[in-house]
């Protein structure tokens, strides 16, 4: 019992010691290392929270490194049944009740998604943040009781949504806890916050993501909750096929 | 007497061809002048009504600080039994549901792909309730270019202009891609059966118009209306009276749904209150009203400069309001300065045309001035030679402004029904406001009288004070005159 808790400090410590050490490129690397895999299937529901009603939508989502993605929505009866492909920089939806396949591109990606606090941008910006942001370390500071950084990422690359967020990463779990999105005005255009954070398949994933468009007047904010996610399972290339939408 | 001097008008025609040639021309002026006036003026106003502002409209107050973005998110709910409200409240004006829209239009190829895309403004009216009279007011017959009227609910009108540019024809399938009230992305397909020309400058560049059924169908806005549009039943604006509405329902109806609207916020608010459930039933009837009092005595509903994070969100901005149609488009200083400009240009014409018959009274009356010395030579005493001329002025100006006003009404009817068209002038003006193409006039009721003012009345002053010389004239001098 005694050699138990010994090393059970001694690993605790090391383990602190090098999340300490580590640099705003380690930090980054470990986020994105957390949040994405080479594929993963997602059952969710998504709460909008508007100033006159909530309503919540489910789908399923299949996911496949940053480049394809094919989501489809299980309820209300209204968004049932729409479906979106993403491969690479092009968004398709399909709607049952026109039967058409829409291309959404230009000022539609600034459209909210399924009126959530979430543009179509959002969903298309899966890349890797390593490979978007270069980061500094501001500072520490202790949220919710435990210990986290604050870092500040600036766009390294032209033509991104957020040319720059401020993060609060969990130094434990190497999440980022609470984010702010800011234009290059330096205008704040959104905040999100993970929130659940469970161990899954062996990495640290957020059972809810909460998001707020800071410039929507008439939203208290989006909750996207997972209620299930399998990470690495083989995905057939047909699920990402434009005739799939159809069907 | 009066057969007489009639007979001596009609074999002299120095004497009254000229008089009455002058009168007929000015009066019908006057009364085509005013006719077109007042029509114009009603055309601006009435095509402003029509499409985007009703003789007054409700509308959410959220909604109307960010109307010119079209956010159907603050849109009005439970539009029908605000409907019925309206009529309980002012029956002498008619009620309708309307949704303003933007998005895109999608026209599809053979494959369903996207063949063409262009913006457009939505308008979604209830064109088949049968108390809505939409269809009375658009006139769509008159401005249907192809195709025939809306009959179901996906169907849709689209302008000429836009169906040039997209290249469709009426049988064709268009796609709406839009926004539902919640934001949501939403993709809807209506039937293109008609296109319009609304002739209304460049209002209708990027217009469909569309049953509110189907834009409800398409928006997820069941029961709900971006604005509620009010006409007057006879379909003339009356400023007076939609100002005094507006104010009436701003002050009664408005403000006790803003009150229940922040009852009921407070009212769950407190529910989240430890020991809710413990007070009272009457407590809990009066406490969300003092809440609500409290707040608003503060001044802290949404007064975030200088409450910051205490600011509390204020749920009435969802209540309704009525605004008048000189509230909206600015339109305040137009309907004012149209009044006074109206009274003004009409007030001048009639001087300048009275002053011109007035001379021309006198200047007949001089003309005569031999004749009056023989006549008043052989006997005829001076009040008989006064009255003779004021009875022939009356003649000549009765006749001449009963012809001058049936030209006048007959020409002013002629412009009322087939206008004078500007389309050139106005779709080279940029401007917010609705402008018509086509100019019609106005045959209202006081075009069959305004006429004998100056016809009438200006030929027997001047004649009146013309004659006022044979007063002057002596008898001795008469033959005088004669002679010489």
């Amino acid at each position: 019992m005694k050699n138990g808790l010994i090393l059970f400090f001694l690993s605790s410590s090391f383990l602190f010691t090098q999340s300490d050490q580590m640099s705003a490129d380690d930090i980054m690397k470990a986020m994105d290392q957390n949040l994405n895999a080479e594929s993963r299937i997602i059952t969710s529901k998504m709460v909008v929270k508007g100033r006159r009603n909530n309503r919540t939508i489910e789908s399923k989502n299949w996911v496949v490194g940053t480049e394809l993605a094919f989501t489809e929505y299980l309820s209300p009866p209204r968004e049932a049944g729409t479906k979106m492909l993403k491969i690479g920089e092009k968004l398709y939806t399909y709607s049952p009740q026109t039967d058409r396949v829409i291309q959404i591109s230009g000022h539609m990606l600034r459209q909210s998604v399924m009126g959530s606090d979430m543009s179509y941008n959002d969903m298309m910006e899966d890349r890797p943040i390593e490979e978007l942001y270069s980061a500094t370390i501001e500072g520490s500071t202790m949220l919710d009781g435990r210990d986290h950084w604050i870092m500040v990422l600036d766009a390294k690359v032209k033509g991104i949504s957020y040319p720059k967020r401020r993060s609060w990463v969990d130094k434990e779990y190497l999440l980022p806890k609470k984010e702010e999105l800011y234009a290059k005005s330096g205008k704040l255009l959104k905040t999100a916050s993970l929130e659940g954070i469970k161990k899954i398949e062996g990495r640290w994933f957020p059972s809810k993501f909460v998001y707020k468009d800071e410039l929507k007047r008439n939203s208290k904010g989006t909750e996207w909750i997972i209620d299930n996610i399998q990470f690495n399972k083989k995905i057939p290339d047909s699920r990402f096929s434009k005739a799939l939408l159809r069907k | 007497m009066i057969k007489f001097l009639a007979k001596g008008l009609i074999r002299d025609r120095s004497r009254s061809l000229f008089p009455l040639l002058a009168i007929v021309i000015t009066v019908t002026l006057v009364i085509f002048g005013i006719g077109f006036m007042e029509g114009a003026m009603n055309n601006f106003l009435q095509s402003t009504a029509v499409i985007s502002s009703g003789h007054v409209k409700v509308v959410t107050k959220a909604y109307e600080k960010e109307s010119n973005q079209l956010p159907n998110d603050l849109a009005l709910f439970e539009t029908d039994k605000i409907i019925r409200t309206l009529y309980n409240m002012y029956p002498n004006y008619f009620w309708s549901p309307r949704i303003t829209f933007g998005g895109l239009l999608d026209v599809p190829n053979e494959n369903g792909e996207t063949k063409e895309q262009a913006p457009v403004f939505g308008i979604g009216i209830d064109f088949f309730s049968e108390k809505s009279r939409q269809a009375e007011i658009w006139e769509l017959e008159k401005y249907l270019i192809s195709g025939h009227l809306l009959k179901d609910r996906d169907d849709a009108l689209i302008s000429l202009k836009l169906a040039e540019q997209l290249n469709v024809n009426i049988g064709s399938a268009i796609t709406l891609i839009s926004s539902t009230m919640d934001n949501a992305f939403t993709t809807y397909n209506f039937n293109v059966v008609g296109t319009f020309n609304l002739n209304k400058g460049q209002a209708d560049r990027q217009m469909i118009l569309v049953d509110i059924s189907g834009v409800r169908q398409a928006l997820d806005m069941e029961d709900a209306a971006s604005e509620i549009f009010g006409y007057h039943n006879s379909l003339y604006y009356d400023d007076e009276d939609a100002v005094r509405i507006r104010s009436d329902f701003n002050l009664t109806y408005s403000d006790s749904i803003e009150q229940m609207l922040r009852n009921e916020e407070s009212y769950n608010a407190l529910s989240y209150m430890a020991g809710w459930n413990k007070i009272s039933n009457a407590e809990k009837r009066k406490l969300p009203k003092q809440r609500t009092d409290a707040l608003s005595d503060n001044q802290m509903y949404d007064n975030i400069d200088e409450w910051e994070d205490l600011s509390v969100e204020d749920p009435a901005i969802f209540s309704p309001k009525m605004i008048a149609l000189r509230d909206s488009s600015q339109l305040a200083s137009m309907v004012d300065f149209s009044n006074v400009a109206m009274s003004v240009m009409a007030a001048i014409f009639l001087v300048i045309v009275m002053v011109v018959l007035w001379n021309m009274g006198l200047m007949n009356g001089l003309r005569r001035y031999g004749e009056f010395g023989l006549r008043l030579a052989i006997g005829e005493s001076k009040g008989q030679v006064y009255r003779s001329m004021i009875i022939e002025a009356v003649i000549i100006g009765f006749v001449g402004t009963l012809l001058g006003t049936i030209l006048g009404v007959s020409l002013t009817y002629y412009v009322q029904e087939f206008g004078i068209d500007y389309s050139e002038a106005i779709n080279q003006m940029s401007s917010e406001m609705v402008l018509p193409n086509v100019f019609y006039a106005k045959v209202t009721s006081e075009l069959y009288y305004i006429g004998f003012i100056p016809g009438v009345l200006a030929t027997v002053l001047g004649t009146m004070l013309a004659g006022l010389a044979i007063y002057k004239r002596e008898m001795s001098q008469l033959f005088k005159e004669l002679e010489a």
